[in-house]
């Protein structure tokens, strides 16, 4: 019986460490052509309130938080939470999307919301 | 005021319902109270530090940083939760047939302890650091902390300490025999909804972009951003619109922990040892 255990053992690690090493590099691949796109929260408003971008490639968002307070950067559509602290920057990274309106809002502060648009 | 409770006990509920379940899983052992609270203390402490270099933290890794680091502590607390489901499937029942006989069950009791202490400060330090920033930042803007949000913020606290007690009181009440079968499977899909957690960190870092599409969308059935889709999303791992290596992720870490539970497990014994 160990020794079966210790085979399961010995063939699961690097099975689960190959697959990751691969879903990594794969990552690296696409960076270059990743959109960035600026965004600044300020008075508890997104500036600008909708941003655009291209189908089909990765997007960065840089949100600046120029408000007295930390936000929360969110969104379930994006799958994306980052808290922002007050008067720092933030880079988050989003998949490539198809064409849709996306919404993205402050966690701390519900009214603040804003829209991502891919033509 | 309500504004500060509503985040507070946002942030406090999920690290609250942890707690909770910990503290039935670990009921009957001794000196798990100290561990719970050590866990809880660490918890707190960590996350003012990291409240306090979270721009530094965020700049790490260019731009990652915050990300990284909590796909790393929730993949570290999924360790620590699979690893307790294996040990305890190993040495549960003669933990329980030597609770009695305290010493034993001190020592015996006390290595899973300390990984589901570790677990309870990393669920602490996760929602606390985020209290602690939000507070902060309206205490900076209202030029000192203002009466109103120390009052939302201590109800807000208050409420999650109720969730903590509501959960271990719920989960208590099951008769011992089927508790360990009960906590076992919760602690398993606990673990599985932290590693489908550490995934979307990963995949908001642009580190991991491989099956990334989102697969469902129930969010008009149950929103995650409701109070019943927050605690479902703590303790199942739900997500409205998960990502299929989100799920792949899920599906793995459930297996890997069944798998693990059953090869680790003692094999009944034959014969009853003469008392």
């Amino acid at each position: 019986m160990p020794a079966i255990r210790t085979n399961i053992l010995a063939t699961l690690g690097p099975v689960l460490i190959a697959s990751l090493l691969a879903a990594l590099s794969a990552g690296a691949a696409s960076a270059e052509d990743t959109v960035t796109l600026p965004l600044t929260i300020k008075d508890h408003r997104f500036e600008p309130a909708e941003v655009h971008a291209p189908a089909g490639k990765p997007i960065a968002l840089q949100v600046k938080n120029l408000g007295a307070t930390a936000a929360e950067f969110e969104s379930s559509v994006l799958h994306v939470e980052k808290v922002v602290a007050a008067g720092a920057e933030a880079l988050i990274h989003v998949r490539p999307l198809e064409p849709g309106r996306y919404k993205f809002f402050d966690d701390f502060h519900r009214a603040t919301e804003g829209y991502l648009v891919v033509p | 005021m309500l504004a500060t409770l509503v985040i507070v006990f946002r942030e406090v509920f999920e690290a609250g319902l942890i707690v909770g379940i910990v503290m039935a899983v670990t009921s009957g052992v001794a000196e798990r109270g100290r561990w719970v609270a050590g866990g809880v203390a660490a918890g707190v402490l960590g996350a003012c530090l990291v409240a306090l270099f979270t721009r530094g933290l965020s700049e790490l890794f260019g731009g990652s940083g915050q990300e990284l680091f909590n796909a790393g502590i929730l993949g570290f607390a999924v360790l620590m939760l699979g690893w307790h489901n294996v040990w305890m499937a190993r040495h549960g029942r003669e933990l329980a047939a030597e609770m009695h006989e305290a010493g034993a069950a001190v020592v015996a009791g006390s290595k899973s302890l300390a990984a589901l202490a570790v677990v309870v400060a990393i669920a602490v330090l996760r929602e606390g650091s985020e209290v602690v920033l939000f507070l902060y930042g309206v205490a900076a803007a209202e030029g000192g902390a203002g009466l109103g949000m120390a009052v939302g913020g201590a109800v807000g606290l208050a409420l999650g300490v109720l969730v903590c007690l509501l959960t271990y009181r719920g989960l208590i009440i099951i008769p011992t025999r089927y508790l360990f079968a009960v906590t076992s499977t919760l602690i398993a899909f606990l673990a599985a909804g932290m590693a489908a957690q550490a995934i979307a960190f990963l995949e908001q870092a642009a580190v991991l972009t491989a099956l990334d599409q989102t697969v469902w969308d129930t969010s008009w059935l149950l929103s995650d951003a409701s109070i019943l889709g927050r605690a479902l999303h703590t303790l199942v791992g739900y997500v409205d619109q998960p990502t299929g290596m989100q799920l792949v992720v899920y599906t793995a870490t459930l297996a890997v922990i069944a798998v693990l539970m059953k090869l680790f497990a003692v094999p009944p014994a034959p014969q009853p040892r003469a008392a």
